[in-house]
């Protein structure tokens, strides 16, 4: 395999009716590496994820996916995403089953009905979050906490490279964060690289290896994760100092 | 009631109806899921302008509608996907001219009773070269299902996460819209083109009552649509009734009851209601417990 980078961003703007959300950022994923990418609502955290797969289009800047710009890039099966929460409810039912297959679609053939190794996956990927038993259940009625873990699930079924989370510890109890880190932290052993959104780190943070900190679009921070107590949430104020001074 | 059968445009319209009960729940599901449920209802208008000018210029109705609402439909996505707030004004617009136009058209060829039949359905104008089209448009669109199921089922579960896995977001979008309106025609000669989403929409509402996956919600609503586009049909040739009307009321009956029974099959099954915010971990374990 060519050894570019899972993700690289340089100079990556991006421009939302007018107000910059993301103001020159430059950012480099390497393959294996967990990176934590921190700051306040509004920081940009979300928009940068978003335009290192393609999802939002830069305005300034380039991005690259394992070498290739989004819009070329066609090894989406290396790629896992896990939104920010489910938009379920109201819709038609889905089983955690059937939601969770579908984080398969990148490696199949549209032509081909699902094999045995796609059933195998979508298993590991189900005993992976603790929700084999809950498989035949309409993901919809679970807790949120849940259903973040079926939403992890269907990305991990795909069997990516690299993983990007938005927020997923966002409105979790403790020990589904703990069961999210016990995943998260397999994964990482395996060698895949990891890019996870979030507010404050939690039980999360023995896992990071760089932690990214976005102030009003731009990195503010990038290297160890910031002690606990400077994460923006915490304390605002004295948290966005330290970090400027740093 | 078997006596229906000995007339041919009888049983032209019930094989039609099997067709349009299976075709139009299959499409409804991934229209619900996608929250589109009206798309049927503003390519049903702008069928009718293609019936008008299929009217003026002599060609075939169906044709007509087909190739004008495969159009509208495409024209939908995209006005949906170039503009967040200014394309729901742009939908409105485009159904107003497109059941104006269509009113117009048919009145100047003075086919003003056709209309009628266009409208609300009318058994005995199903051909025999119409049933013709029309199965070979099912065979289209149990194709499209069938092909792009797993794919259609991703993208109307998240559009973001189907563009992550590499789908062809913009193509399947176009592809469900002009499958929703290939539904219409097929759909159209016998429930009437402002009554024909409601076949693409009820029975899938009525499914998820007493289901609690993807593919059972859509077997289910495809059972209750042959369900009611037979029973319909059979019932507006013995009382002399419309039949998109009584296809469509039968849908709706069946709606009902399966609100009530599945209020009952839930209230036994006893999930656990969704917490809001987020369960404390003795709720979760809880809930573990009664749901397992």
């Amino acid at each position: 395999m060519s050894p570019a980078p899972p993700f690289q961003m340089t100079g990556g703007r991006v421009r939302y009716d007018g107000r910059e959300a993301l103001r020159g950022v430059d950012l480099r994923v390497g393959a294996g590496e967990f990176v934590a990418v921190l700051g306040a609502n509004g920081s940009g955290k979300s928009t940068l994820v978003r335009a290192l797969l393609g999802l939002v289009p830069l305005s300034g800047g380039r991005t690259e996916i394992y070498g290739v710009p989004p819009a070329r890039f066609r090894d989406w099966k290396r790629i896992g995403y896990v939104p920010q929460r489910l938009p379920m409810g109201g819709g038609v039912p889905a089983t955690v089953r059937e939601v969770v297959a579908s984080g398969r679609v990148a490696r199949q053939s549209r032509w081909r009905p699902a094999s045995s190794a796609d059933r195998a996956a979508v298993d590991a990927a189900l005993h992976a979050v603790g929700l084999a038993d809950r498989a035949r259940d309409s993901a919809h009625l679970l807790s949120g906490g849940q259903q973040q873990r079926v939403l992890i699930a269907r990305a991990l079924a795909g069997e990516p490279d690299a993983l990007v989370l938005d927020e997923p510890t966002a409105g979790v109890d403790a020990a589904n964060q703990e069961a999210l880190a016990a995943v998260l932290g397999d994964l990482s052993r395996q060698g895949r690289a990891v890019v996870l959104v979030a507010h404050e780190l939690g039980p999360l943070e023995p896992l990071v290896d760089r932690a990214v900190v976005l102030e009003h679009g731009r990195i503010v921070h990038d290297g160890a994760p910031p002690a606990s107590a400077w994460t923006p949430r915490a304390h605002p104020h004295h948290g966005e100092i330290e970090m400027r001074a740093g | 009631m078997l006596d229906m059968l000995q007339y041919e445009f009888m049983r032209i319209a019930l094989v039609s109806a099997v067709l349009i009960g299976l075709t139009a729940p299959a499409v409804g599901t991934f229209i619900v899921q996608r929250r589109l449920s009206l798309l049927g209802d503003g390519v049903g208008h702008i069928a009718l302008t293609g019936i008008g000018l299929a009217l003026l210029t002599g060609t075939s109705p169906l044709l007509g509608a087909l190739a004008v609402s495969v159009l509208g439909a495409i024209a939908i996505e995209v006005l949906r996907a170039r503009s967040r707030s200014g394309g729901d004004v742009a939908l409105a617009i485009l159904f107003y001219g497109g059941l104006a136009g269509g009113v117009l058209l048919t009145n100047l060829e003075g086919g003003g009773t056709s209309l009628q039949a266009y409208l609300f359905g009318s058994i005995s104008s199903v051909t025999l070269s119409d049933l013709y089209v029309v199965a070979a448009l099912a065979v289209v669109v149990f194709g499209v299902v069938l092909l792009f199921g797993r794919e259609l089922f991703l993208l109307c579960q998240d559009e973001d996460v189907a563009r992550a896995a590499g789908l062809p977001v913009r193509f399947l979008s176009v592809l469900i819209a002009a499958t929703a309106a290939i539904t219409v025609v097929i759909a159209m000669r016998a429930i009437g083109l402002l009554l024909v989403s409601a076949l693409m929409i009820v029975p899938v509402a009525a499914a998820q009552q007493v289901t609690r996956g993807f593919r059972a919600t859509m077997l289910v609503a495809m059972g209750v649509g042959v369900l009611s586009a037979v029973t319909g049909l059979a019932g507006s040739f013995q009382y002399d009734l419309p039949p998109g009307p009584s296809i469509v009321l039968l849908a709706l009956a069946i709606f009902l009851a399966a609100v009530l029974g599945g209020s009952v099959v839930r209230r036994r099954r006893a999930v656990p209601a969704p917490l809001p915010g987020e369960a404390r971990a003795d709720a979760r374990a809880e809930a573990e417990v009664r749901g397992g």
